[in-house]
Parts: structure tokens; C-alpha cells; sequence
């Protein structure tokens, strides 16, 4: 357990845990966006974004997240798109978790029921009112669980961006590891972080639970 | 839908087998010019071996067959060819002479990759029964693991791009960004010089990001950057300033005092009847450095 | 695609409309089809289509060693799904229990898996417990993580069972071990089994993880031979995704359509369903 109180591992720790919430924060809100686009698009009247959507969604939930850090990490430079490994990990972890995001959707709008379209429609709105008016609100009810679910696994696969070289938790135990200090003591501290990190994010889903709760 | 799906599947496992099928043998790093390369030496393997107090060479003469510890993506060090399968580089060479002298023939051996992150571990679990490969020794690994040798001295240097004049050294890397790999000693080493450090778990993956330019520099011993360089010459170079000592070390179970006297026992018959020398010249001589001055056993 | 549901959602196009969408359509045909074409051009002229970053398929080793990696990929998946199965089935009936020590137990140990990421647990147990074996620590990690998911996913499927269902059993005066394995399981397993499967796909991924240990699966073998080819273009990275991500995407679609094909066979009514997490 002392491996933290040693020469400056608190500080690095402490790096490591806020680079582990910084990776997640900003991958969950751009899955979120990104899912809803790919959603939109899975259920739109064109028939080229479907086949886009679907293409997209089982080429990114099919293939292993570390497939996806390889071919972000090595491939984007060679198209000349020269970024930090953070930003490259961003983009892997969000196109990634998007795809999840976009499925649960897609599966709760399918719970909307189907008046719910109807009604809208015959109050003359267009395909992009009645999704984003009436449909997605209904269904993002619906899929309050899966959603969590997704989301209390986004920092979990956030540690494969240690292997890439982003300074987080997954890198702080490695360094520990090298740096010769017992397994224990290093699992100890980090199980704790991730064990936080995962209670605030299931905190956060219950209280919009609660909040976007209705009388049915 | 789904039956074109299970179609899909077919094809391409169909794809897959009959690519199989037809695949070469032989390897591309086969290169033809090979006429003035110099001859790697052969080991006679010994019959007489006994080394009972050792519980690790008791385990491996049982089985018939000894693991020896290596790293398998260094040039010229430890490398192990994926189109043949065989292990090449002056680390397997020494793992080979060792091998022979505690009684084992090359065809005995079982080769096992170990990351570096993963040393002590694979040693003190018993996955391998000697490790030889970059392995420093050093104090703190002492406490896990036992070490024979060094059998060589290196130095950490830098591996740039050929036209980079701006690299001199370590004191020239202050917020440059220079790639290593997680868990080696190098980590701390270039830290101190100020330099932003990326880390990844394999040296190629560095050196791959240096030509890409993602990276100025990429640190470790000398030793395996020559052989990057060598294997892209033309485009990297070694900085040629070394600022660390590095003892090489054969990795072996803490305290198998037994052993650890057979392989310096090993090592110095190898190094005084020339083996050493010709191991050198026909791996990592290659690289265009000369051989170094063999390093003095240390017995303890 | 269910047709059904997502066509309510618009008009049947008119004429004018079907233009729209139709010159839309083209448009973002032509523009995906000039994204693929820049990445293709860019990864041409980097070099990443020479014949030097593709030889090392050509070899009979190479292909064996990706052959060898895919069975033991599959050796991996095989015990962890199997091990997560039986794992999930005693911790969600440890969460339904009646007793609060043995739900307080589940819960906790259900929890704790759930939030730690593969990759720390994979590493921890080789390194604390199965040292001399990472084939072990990759299997029991996954089994871990996994079961713990499972252990969600049914948990969910019970609770989602109509209660009217155990009441009628209790009228009929079963006991709560028969009214859960025969009347509340067998319904949730039904209704829960895509989110079930969809799960399994997630262990099959994982089992990519077992790279950081040097176990030598499918990724692994990938990453040697990439790192252990250079060319002058560099190490063939994209290559190797190139070949190896479409085999581990066949993998789970396969996986997927399995699923799918017992779900058709066991359909009876229509009970909702939810994909699996991450």
C-alpha cells in the first residue's frame, strides 16, 4: 500500500487518475454525439447513410479496441493527420464506444411506440422533427440501462490508451511495475480509482434516471 | 441477409485455407549477397553435464528440452524470423553456446518471448529457465532474480533521422519528443534530460513512429539501435553518445548458484576460444561497429 | 433492418422527395467514396501497398502462425464464455438471493469486476497468481469480467419477467428454487439472449487483451509480424490490420449470426430486447 506514499508517486497517481476521467469525459460526450448521428443515419429515409451506418457500427463493434488504437495510432500519421497520442486515443475510443451508443438507440427507438410516430407525422413533421422531437426523448427513456452499461464500461476500456502511450492509471501501474514495487499494493490503489470512477458514473445515470422519470 | 452473411463467412475461410495452402516457404530476409558474411560459429553440445543442485537444469533435463528466455523483435540481437520461424541476433547466439555447455543441442531448445515488462516474472515463475536478452543488471532486479555475467556492455544512446543535426546527445532532447518502451531502464535515464518521453511496448513501434516523424528520437542501448539503423539504413542513424552503462546479464532463478556458475563457466570457455568474437562480428557486426572489449565475468 | 418500425418514422416519399433523397444519396456516395479514395491514395504513396509490406502473407509460416493465433483465440473465447456463463448464472442467483449476506457478497464482487478494465486484471493476476501461465490469467480474467456482466445481463431478464408469472407459480405452490429455474430462468434467458450473445462477442475482442502478457493469440501474432518486417516504408501496421481486423469482424458476425439463427428458432412472443455494453 505505500507505493503511493513514495517519492512522488501521489503526484503521478494523482496525474494518471485525472488523464483516466479526462480520456473518459471527453470520449463519452463525442460517443454520444457520434451515436445519435449513426442512429439518425440507421433509420434515415437516404439508403446510403443505412448502409453507411450499418457498415460503420459492425466494422467498429466487431474489431477488438486495441485493433482500433493500432490503426488509429499507426494509420492516421500515414494519411498525414499528425496528432498527440490523447487525441489519437480519443478518436479510437469514441468511434469505438459510438457504434455501442448507436445500437442501444436504434434498439430503444424501436420500443417507441408506433403512434408515437404516427401522431407526429400527421401533424405534418419531418423525418429529423419527429425523430429528434418525439422518438429519440422516448427512447433514451427506454435505454437508461443499457446506456449506463455502456458508459460504466467507456473508463474501464479506457486503460487500453496505456499501452499507448496517454499517462493514466493503466500507465501508472505499469510504471509502479517497473519501477519494482509489489503487484498488491499497485492493484490496491488503482482498483480503488476505477471503483470510484464507476460508482460516480452509475450515481450520475440513476439521478437522470430520476429526473427523466414519467408517470406512465 | 443472413444467408449472404453466412455466405460471407464461408468465402472467406475458404480465402483463408486455400491461401494457406499455397503459401512459400523460405524467407525474403534471405538476401543473396551473402558471399564475404561472416560464418557463425557452431557449439559442440557437452554429454557429461551434472548439475544437480540446480533446480532448474533438474527440471530441464527431465523434459529433454531446456526455455530459454528471449526477446524477439530486436535486429541483429534477438530476432525471430516470422516467415521461417527461426531466432536469429548475438543474444541467441550466447543462449545457444550456453545451452550447448549445459548439455542441451540448438534442437533442445524451447525459444520463449518475454517482454520487458514481463522479466522477473517469467524468471521467478519458471516459464523460462534462463533469460538472455538486453537484460541489465541492476540491483533492484537483483532482488527477484539471479544474474551470470555480463556478457556485454552497452549504452544508452539515440536513434535519430539521418538529416537530424539538431540531436547531439541526451542534453539536446530537452522537450523533444523522444519514444522508448514501458518498462525499461531508459524510461528514467532520458527523463532526467527534460525530454517529453512517448512510451509503447515494442521498439519497432518507436522506431516506426520516428519514420513517420511522430517522434525525434528514440532511446535504449545502443546495441539494438544500430540494428534498427543498419535495417534502415539510409534514413536513421545512431547519435553515438552514450550516456548509461548497461551490463548485459543472463537472467536466472534467484539464487541457483549452481547454475549460475555453469553459464559464467560457459560464457568464459565461449569467450576465451573466439566463439564470442564470431558471434559478434557475424550479428551485430553486421551494424558496421567493431566488436567491443569482452567484459570481465562478474562472480559472486 | 426492422422496416417495420423505421419507415413510420417518415412519409413514403413523393416524387420530389425521392430526387432528394436520391441526389443526397449520390452526394454522400460520392463523398464517402472520396474519403476512401484520399485514405487509399495517401497510404499508396506512404508506401503501405508495396509488394515489401504484403510478402510476408505469401509465406507458409506466416499464414500458420495467423492460423494458430485464430485457434487460439478461439481456445481462449471457448473456456472464458463457458467459465463467464456458469459464473454469471451463480452471481445473479447470489443477487436475487433471499438473503441480504449473500446479496450483499454478489453485489460486491459483481461491482468490483464490472469496473475494473481487463487490462489491469489480466496483468495483475499474471502477475500475482498465474506467473508461469498467461493462458490462465487471460482465461480467468475474462471470466471474471464477463461473468460479472452476465450476471447483469440475467439479473435484468429475471426482474423483466411479467410478475404475474412467479405469483401464479407461488399460487401454485412451487418453491422459490423451482419457481426460478423453471418458470423465471428459462424466460429470461429467451428474452435476454441477444444481449447475452452480444456480450460473448465483447469476450471474444477481449481476448485480444492477452497481447500485454505475450500470450500468443490472433492480435499477438499480428503485432509479429508486423514489427519483425521492415521495409523501407516502415513496419507493415496497416497491413496487418488490414488482414487481421476483418478476421476477428467475421469472427463475431459469425458469432452474431449464430445468435441470431437461435433466436429465430426459439422465438415464442415477443419479448423486448437490449443490446449488450461494451
Amino acid at each position: 500500500m505505500g507505493v503511493l506514499f513514495e517519492d512522488g508517486n501521489l503526484a503521478l497517481f494523482r496525474d494518471g487518475f485525472l488523464r483516466t476521467v479526462e480520456l473518459s469525459a471527453v470520449s463519452a460526450v463525442l460517443a454520444l454525439l457520434l451515436g445519435i448521428v449513426l442512429a439518425a443515419f440507421r433509420v434515415s429515409p437516404v439508403p446510403a447513410l443505412r448502409v453507411f451506418g450499418t457498415v460503420w457500427v459492425n466494422i467498429f463493434r466487431n474489431t477488438p479496441l486495441t485493433l482500433l488504437f493500432f490503426a488509429v495510432t499507426f494509420g492516421l500519421p500515414r494519411l498525414d493527420v499528425h496528432l498527440d497520442s490523447f487525441t489519437f486515443a480519443v478518436i479510437a475510443l469514441s468511434a469505438y464506444t459510438g457504434s455501442f451508443v448507436c445500437e442501444v438507440l436504434r434498439a430503444g427507438i424501436n420500443t417507441v411506440p408506433l403512434g408515437q410516430a404516427e401522431a407526429a407525422r400527421s401533424l405534418g413533421m419531418g423525418f429529423g422533427q419527429t425523430l429528434g422531437l418525439v422518438i429519440l426523448p422516448q427512447a433514451v427513456r427506454s435505454v437508461m440501462s443499457p446506456m449506463s452499461s455502456i458508459f460504466i464500461a467507456l473508463p474501464r476500456n479506457s486503460a487500453v490508451a496505456g499501452a499507448f502511450s496517454v499517462a493514466e492509471l493503466y500507465n501508472w501501474q505499469q510504471t509502479m511495475t517497473d519501477k519494482g514495487y509489489a503487484i498488491f499494493g499497485i492493484f490496491f490503489w488503482v482498483a480503488l480509482a476505477y471503483l470510484c470512477i464507476s460508482f460516480s458514473v452509475q450515481q450520475l445515470f440513476s439521478f437522470a434516471e430520476k429526473r427523466m422519470a414519467v408517470a406512465r | 441477409m443472413r444467408t449472404r452473411r453466412t455466405i460471407a463467412v464461408a468465402l472467406s475461410v475458404l480465402t483463408l485455407t486455400a491461401v494457406a495452402a499455397c503459401g512459400k516457404e523460405g524467407s525474403p530476409n534471405d538476401d543473396a549477397a551473402g558471399s564475404a558474411k561472416p560464418q557463425l560459429p557452431t557449439y559442440t553440445v557437452k554429454s557429461d553435464v551434472k548439475l544437480d543442485a540446480s533446480p532448474a537444469w533438474t527440471k530441464a533435463k527431465k523434459a529433454g528440452k531446456i526455455t530459454i528466455g528471449a526477446k524477439s523483435d530486436q535486429p541483429f540481437l534477438g530476432f525471430e524470423d516470422v516467415q521461417t520461424g527461426t531466432r536469429s541476433g548475438f543474444d541467441i547466439e550466447i543462449a545457444k553456446m550456453i545451452a550447448a555447455d549445459l548439455g542441451f543441442a540448438e534442437n533442445q531448445i524451447t525459444w520463449q518471448t518475454v517482454a520487458s515488462a514481463n522479466r522477473e516474472t517469467a524468471i521467478s515463475g519458471g516459464q523460462v529457465d534462463f533469460y538472455v536478452g538486453t537484460y541489465s543488471i541492476n540491483d533492484k532486479r537483483k532482488a527477484s532474480v539471479s544474474f551470470a555475467g555480463p556478457y556485454y556492455i552497452a549504452g544508452q544512446d539515440l536513434l535519430v533521422q539521418k538529416d537530424n543535426t539538431s540531436i547531439t546527445g541526451p542534453e539536446s532532447t530537452k522537450d523533444k519528443n523522444v519514444c522508448t518502451v514501458t518498462g525499461s531502464t531508459s524510461v528514467d535515464q532520458i527523463k532526467k534530460y527534460g525530454a517529453k518521453v512517448t512510451q509503447y511496448d515494442s521498439y519497432s513501434q518507436c522506431v516506426d513512429k520516428l519514420l513517420t516523424d511522430e517522434v525525434d528520437a528514440v532511446t535504449t542501448d545502443d546495441s539494438i539501435l544500430k540494428g534498427y539503423a543498419a535495417k534502415n539504413a539510409g534514413k536513421l542513424k545512431v547519435v553515438g553518445k552514450t550516456f548509461s552503462t548497461e551490463n548485459y546479464g543472463v537472467g536466472l532463478g534467484k539464487d541457483d548458484k549452481a547454475l549460475r556458475d555453469a553459464i559464467s563457466d560457459a560464457l568464459k570457455a565461449h569467450e576465451d576460444n573466439g566463439d564470442w568474437k564470431k558471434a559478434y562480428d557475424a550479428t551485430l557486426g553486421l551494424s558496421g561497429s567493431a566488436a567491443p572489449a569482452v567484459p570481465a565475468l562478474e562472480r559472486y | 433492418m426492422s422496416a417495420g418500425s423505421a419507415s413510420v418514422l417518415y412519409d413514403a416519399p413523393g416524387p420530389r422527395a425521392r430526387l432528394r433523397y436520391r441526389v443526397f444519396g449520390v452526394l454522400s456516395v460520392v463523398g464517402i467514396a472520396a474519403l476512401l479514395w484520399f485514405a487509399y491514395s495517401s497510404l499508396a504513396d506512404a508506401g503501405q501497398f508495396s509488394a515489401a509490406m504484403w510478402s510476408p502473407f505469401e509465406y507458409a509460416r506466416v499464414q500458420q502462425r495467423i492460423v494458430d493465433g485464430m485457434l487460439e483465440t478461439l481456445k481462449v473465447f471457448g473456456l472464458s464464455a463457458l467459465f463467464s456463463l456458469v459464473l454469471g448464472a451463480l452471481l445473479a442467483a447470489g443477487r436475487l438471493s433471499d438473503h441480504r449476506p449473500v446479496r450483499a457478497v454478489a453485489t460486491a464482487v459483481v461491482q468490483f469486476f464490472r469496473a475494473m478494465p481487463l487490462l489491469i486484471m489480466i496483468f495483475a493476476l499474471y502477475r500475482a497468481v498465474f506467473s508461469a501461465d498467461p493462458f490462465w490469467a487471460l482465461v480467468v480474467g475474462l471470466s471474471l469480467y464477463n461473468g460479472a456482466v452476465q450476471a447483469e445481463i440475467i439479473r435484468s431478464g429475471v426482474n423483466a419477467v411479467p410478475r404475474g408469472q412467479a405469483e401464479a407459480a407461488y399460487a401454485l405452490g412451487l418453491r422459490k428454487t423451482s419457481v426460478m429455474m423453471t418458470i423465471l430462468v428459462p424466460q429470461a434467458v429467451r428474452s435476454m439472449l441477444p444481449a447475452i450473445i452480444g456480450q460473448l462477442v465483447v469476450t471474444l475482442k477481449d481476448t485480444s487483451l492477452g497481447y500485454v502478457i505475450t500470450y500468443s493469440e490472433l492480435l499477438y501474432a499480428g503485432k509479429l509480424i508486423a514489427s519483425n518486417t521492415s521495409t523501407p516504408d516502415g513496419y507493415p501496421y496497416i497491413p496487418v490490420v488490414l488482414v487481421i481486423g476483418p478476421i476477428y469482424i467475421a469472427m463475431c458476425l459469425a458469432l452474431t449470426a449464430l445468435a441470431k439463427w437461435i433466436e429465430a428458432r426459439g422465438r415464442r412472443g415477443t419479448n423486448r430486447r437490449t443490446p449488450a455494453a461494451a
